[in-house]
């Protein structure tokens, strides 16, 4: 169907010039120390902004209990990353956490 | 002698980006096996579902976009829905843009199309840590074929497969553990705690809102957050 394609090359000529955008626009200007500064938050807040929900909301509502398997492993999936500050360790005890956790909730 | 270690310090960038870029593939190849699935029970043929993922390549854009063609959705609707859930990446261009300067115009267009959630996630780690290669947009770009690479297949494996893709046992939580084992080590001065504490709190009260513009609500009010509590 010919709409589908429309739809397709427009949204992925639209999601590219987004993510294009700011790589041209800081080519040749150099932005205020505020505006640099403000950058080396971006990682941080933007993908803890994407883990949190993923932890803590079930079904569109919030999650708090200790029968949340997500929340618990990633609590000591975020502890292993802060003590050892390796990867394959996080994700190898945060999903080893996760399974133990889910078999004992079923 | 030159050519040949750049060559070499070249590769190494490409295959660190490679190895970078593995776990998180556990976490992502579900998602585009449901993806292939979803996009087939939307009506898509098998060409149009594959394109999509080649020319959109952006998931979460992908699921919303074959949810609203299956309730028969007007093409103008569907256009400002991909574009508004996919603003947020306009963060991520802001945010590699200092390390990007010195490419070429064809380096910059092919790393832009490869700036997804999850590859942005790897490689701006990787830009921040101190070393002073001149090559990490090899990182990148490997680190972004990998994920395209597997995007494509897991894609494929869905739409051939259909309803017989195996059980999902949980996989997709290995994207989160991922991105937290990215983020925690980089939360290392009071600053960046803040940021991170205020993003996680803005996305859990702004949930609600649709196009994950509770995502960039929250990760604007980090930013703001961390530039405050360094000015103190």
């Amino acid at each position: 169907m010919s709409s589908i394609w429309t739809v397709m090359i427009v949204v992925g000529l639209l999601t590219f010039l987004t993510r294009l955008s700011f790589i041209l626009l800081l080519e040749h200007w150099e932005p205020p120390q505020v505006v640099r500064s403000a950058l080396r938050y971006v990682p941080v807040a933007a993908l803890t902004a994407i883990i949190v929900p993923e932890l803590l909301v079930m079904n569109d509502a919030l999650d708090f209990s200790l029968g949340n398997a997500r929340l618990i492993a990633g609590v000591v999936a975020a502890l292993v990353a802060w003590r050892t500050k390796n990867a394959l360790w996080t994700i190898a005890i945060g999903m080893t956490a996760f399974l133990i956790l889910n078999s004992f909730v079923f | 002698m030159a050519t040949t270690n750049t060559a070499s310090i070249k590769l190494r960038e490409f295959l660190n980006g490679v190895k970078g870029e593995l776990p998180i593939l556990l976490g992502v190849a579900p998602f585009g096996m449901i993806y292939g699935v979803l996009a087939t029970d939307a009506g898509l043929s098998t060409l149009d579902a594959q394109a999509m993922s080649a020319v959109v390549f952006a998931g979460s854009a992908q699921f919303m976009l074959v949810q609203l063609i299956n309730l028969g959705t007007p093409a103008l609707v569907l256009i400002l829905s991909g574009f508004i859930i996919n603003l947020r990446h306009a963060l991520y261009s802001a945010s590699v843009a200092p390390y990007t300067r010195h490419l070429s115009p064809l380096w910059k267009v092919i790393l832009s199309y490869m700036l997804t959630d999850e590859a942005y996630a790897v490689v701006i780690m990787h830009y921040q840590k101190d070393d002073q290669s001149e090559y990490k947009h090899w990182y990148f770009l490997g680190a972004g074929l990998t994920l395209w690479t597997c995007w494509q297949i897991c894609t494929a494996a869905g739409i051939f497969l259909g309803a017989q893709i195996p059980p999902n046992w949980g996989l997709d939580f290995t994207l989160a553990l991922t991105f937290i084992a990215l983020v925690f080590p980089a939360i290392d001065d009071r600053p960046s705690l803040l940021a991170a504490l205020s993003a996680g709190a803005v996305a859990l009260l702004a949930r609600g809102l649709p196009y994950k513009l509770g995502m960039i609500a929250a990760a604007l009010v980090g930013i703001a957050v961390g530039l405050w509590s360094e000015k103190r």
